[in-house]
């Protein structure tokens, strides 16, 4: 693995080398003293095409952490939008030796094009492109879920996958980089997904898809899945005749109140509710449901920071050919200067 | 005195085999054997004598995008690919919508030599969808005018659809219609479908094409008008050509050899090389492709010739340009995916690379049978040929071609344009020598 671009290309053994050596990196940061000398001397830069100030704060603690330097580019704004390319970008990126870029993009398809090109050799890691793929958000999401996973089952999480758990994403699926990557990865870890959404916000091809799609969250609700995802709804779609009316969506679509009491009467399952953040509080999802202890919106915060810390880690740190070593234990013994 | 050419023992499309003396741009005489005193041998054992093919559909980018394509190189490229007439789209800058633009083009093939340029004259001003554009006067023009496009974007608006097709009549010609419903189409970034789904790219769907034709070719029938409909891409829309054309309604149709040959499977490179309109589509489309160009419910193979300048394709998807150069692989893709497939034999290719091209755009003197007193407008092919693709090495100055490192079959070994001899050995020759005696402004 030379790059991390989207979760279709992760097999089943690398997603688990990634989750457990996130909580590998979980462990540093109980510590006192929350820094790895790993990445001592490597750059990380932080291209940043289209604004996310969580995700770019997120790779920069990772990246911190382990000791790399950062430079984060806010693409936006800059030269890039009076029409400096992205090829110029990534020369230019190249001429100051980075090691890693994490990206994101407006565009689907950039950080594989530039990952493809002969630009620039540094490892590129998505961090969500356009409506394509966002897969370090699925990556902390399926840590997030097997954490919950391994809890209930009274095991520890390290090793295992997500079998035999159900899961439903929510909402606006066509234009969503993080349904995809869920999508992709939670297969990949063996858990059954339904997708729920109106009609207008499913892709024409999703039925090649391998999940269920279901237009009706109180049927999908009443059938106890293990999780239910909810996607955040992008304000340019509420003018555009994909839904009649936000309070429309809401009353079909969203995690509201009435939702979050039916959950908790019907008891027994410990049914989580997730969100990628940010949230519409009101809209895709109730402030009751989002601060409920069934919420897991804060631990995939945190747990956002571990995951990419195992991936920088990972892809910075493998031998030259690209394979990706295991995390050596001493490494998480040395006390960093 | 004139030069004279002797083309010995070439296979005809037909199978048989003759000699072709050529002279003063005409086939003086074909028969075994012949002979005549000064006349060039060329030994064409082995080759193919097919007729010049006739392009409907190409981008010249000349005026306005001369760092695309000029009339000159895109002309060089036409003659290696064995073309020796084609259609300039007017997508240009200025748009060729005045017989002022269209002449200027006109001369500029003119002068370049390489093959005849027919310029394609727009349907509506400045291809705004809005008036139309002065038909009547390109079609006077010295350039003669007879197909008539919007090319790049659809004549959307039906009453000036109805009205195009009806007042081209007056002088014979065809309104070529590019079918892509603009609503349906915003942002469109690629085919919509499998692949578009889980690469997150804004689908183009079939309907956004197959709404228009049916639109079209049913206004044709009310009119009593002849239509072209460019770069067929959808299964869907054979199906409604072939309705079309059972009801009698006077309906064409081309397919690119892209859309011959490709699926949108390859956008999973995410390569622009491949971003193209229409798009690329499904391995099911290009079988109802082949299938309907065999049958002749697609009359004839465009290639839709679009260069573009390398930046305009080293970026991101959503950024990139969307088009394919073709003229130098046309001849190629289709003896792969016609000839090599058993579909088609080279009598058929002929028809829809030549003749009916010809047919359609009212071009006299090319698209004739290779016979004693047609105009010498002659292609020579060695089918038994294989060449990889390497774009760097072709005569368009667009390095965009998605054949870019497959090996295709078939070479044009020598082009005779109005007879003489563009193309040698598969190299440039000269251009025609009536070319120097014309200006580019006149
Ligand atoms: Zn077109």
């Amino acid at each position: 693995m030379k790059h991390l671009l989207s979760t279709t290309d992760l097999s089943r053994g690398d997603a688990i080398l990634i989750l457990d050596t996130a909580e590998e990196m979980a462990a540093v940061g109980e510590r006192e003293v929350k820094k790895l000398p790993a990445l001592r001397g490597r750059t990380v830069v932080n291209l940043f095409f289209e604004d996310s100030t969580r995700t770019r704060i997120s790779f920069e603690a990772a990246a911190k952490r382990l000791s790399a330097d950062v430079i984060n580019f806010a693409a936006k704004g800059s030269s890039v939008s009076k029409g400096e390319s992205l090829k110029d970008t990534a020369q230019t990126l190249e001429a100051m030796s980075a090691d890693a870029v994490v990206i994101r993009h407006w565009a689907s398809g950039a950080p594989a094009r530039l990952a493809s090109s002969d630009w620039i050799d540094a490892a590129v890691i998505n961090a969500g492109d356009g409506t394509h793929e966002h897969p370090t958000q699925a990556l902390l999401d399926a840590f997030t879920l097997r954490r919950h996973w391994a809890a209930l089952a009274g095991t520890s999480p390290g090793g295992s996958d997500l079998r035999g758990m159900s899961v439903a994403i929510v909402g606006d699926v066509l234009h969503s980089r993080v349904a995809r990557s869920n999508l992709w990865l939670l297969k990949t870890l063996g858990a059954d997904v339904t997708l729920v959404a109106p009609p207008t916000l499913l892709p024409v091809g999703v039925d090649s898809w391998p999940c269920r799609v279901n237009y009706n969250l109180d049927e999908v609700l009443q059938s106890g899945p293990d999780a239910v995802m909810m996607l955040r709804l992008q304000g340019e779609r509420m003018n555009a005749a994909f839904f009649p009316s936000t309070r429309e969506y809401s009353r079909r679509w969203g995690f509201d109140d009435a939702r979050l009491a039916t959950l908790d009467a019907a008891g027994g399952r410990s049914t989580v509710i997730m969100h990628p953040g940010p949230m519409n509080r009101g809209l895709e999802i109730s402030s009751a449901a989002a601060d409920s202890p069934r919420s897991t919106i804060l631990a995939q915060v945190r747990n956002g920071v571990s995951v990419r810390m195992a991936v920088l880690y990972l892809l910075l740190s493998g031998d030259s050919s690209g394979e990706p070593g295991r995390i050596p234990t001493p490494i998480l013994q040395e006390n960093p200067a | 005195m004139s030069v004279k050419y002797i083309i010995k023992d070439a296979a005809m499309a037909d199978g048989s085999h003759a000699d072709l003396l050529v002279a003063d741009g005409r086939i003086m005489e074909t028969g075994a054997s012949l002979s005549a005193a000064g006349a060039t041998i060329l030994d064409a054992d082995g080759l193919l004598a097919l007729p010049g093919m006739v392009d409907l559909h190409t981008h010249l980018r000349e005026p306005g995008r001369e760092d695309a394509e000029t009339v000159e190189t895109g002309t060089r490229a036409a003659a290696l690919g064995g073309f020796t007439a084609v259609h300039a789209m007017a997508n240009s800058m200025p748009v060729a919508d005045t017989a002022g633009v269209v002449e200027q083009v006109f001369s500029l093939g003119r002068r370049a030599g390489w093959v005849e340029v027919r310029p394609v004259g727009a349907v509506t001003v400045g291809l705004a969808g809005e008036r139309l554009a002065e038909l009547g006067a390109m079609a006077d023009s010295r350039a003669q005018v007879r197909v008539f496009s919007d090319d790049g974007l659809c004549v959307h608006d039906p009453v000036l659809m109805r009205r195009a097709l009806e007042y081209v009549k007056a002088f014979d010609g065809v309104v070529a219609q590019h079918a892509q419903e603009p609503r349906l189409t915003a942002g469109a970034q690629m085919n919509e479908g499998a692949v578009s789904a889980v690469l997150g790219l804004t689908g183009w769907p079939a309907v956004a094409e197959e709404s228009i034709i049916a639109r079209d070719v049913l206004l044709a029938q009310h009119v009593g008008s002849r239509l072209h409909v460019c770069h067929v891409s959808t299964a869907g829309s054979v199906e409604i050509i072939r309705w079309a054309k059972g009801r009698g309604i006077n309906v064409t149709a081309e397919v690119t050899p892209h859309h011959l040959l490709l699926t949108d499977d390859l956008v999973h490179s995410w390569n622009p090389v491949y971003k193209v309109n229409p798009p690329l589509r499904t391995a099911e489309d290009v079988t109802a492709l082949r299938e309907a160009l065999a049958d002749g419910t697609i009359d004839i193979v465009g290639t839709d010739h679009a260069p573009h300048p390398s930046e305009h394709k080293e970026c991101e998807w959503a950024q990139a340009a969307m088009g394919m150069t073709g003229l130098e692989t046309a001849l190629s893709v289709v003896q792969h995916s016609m000839i090599e497939t058993g579909l088609m034999n080279w009598a058929d290719f002929a028809r829809v690379t030549s003749s009916r091209a010809a047919e359609i755009g009212r071009v006299g003197g090319q698209g004739r049978p290779l016979a004693a007193g047609e105009p010498a407008n002659i292609t020579l092919v060695d089918p038994a040929a294989r060449w990889t693709v390497a774009p760097d090495k072709m005569a368009t100055k667009g390095r965009n071609s998605p054949f870019a490192g497959l090996e295709l079959p078939g070479a044009v070994q020598a082009t005779f344009f109005r007879g003489h001899p563009t193309v040698l050995d598969g190299m440039l020759n000269t251009p025609h020598p009536s070319a120097v005696e014309d200006s580019a402004w006149m």
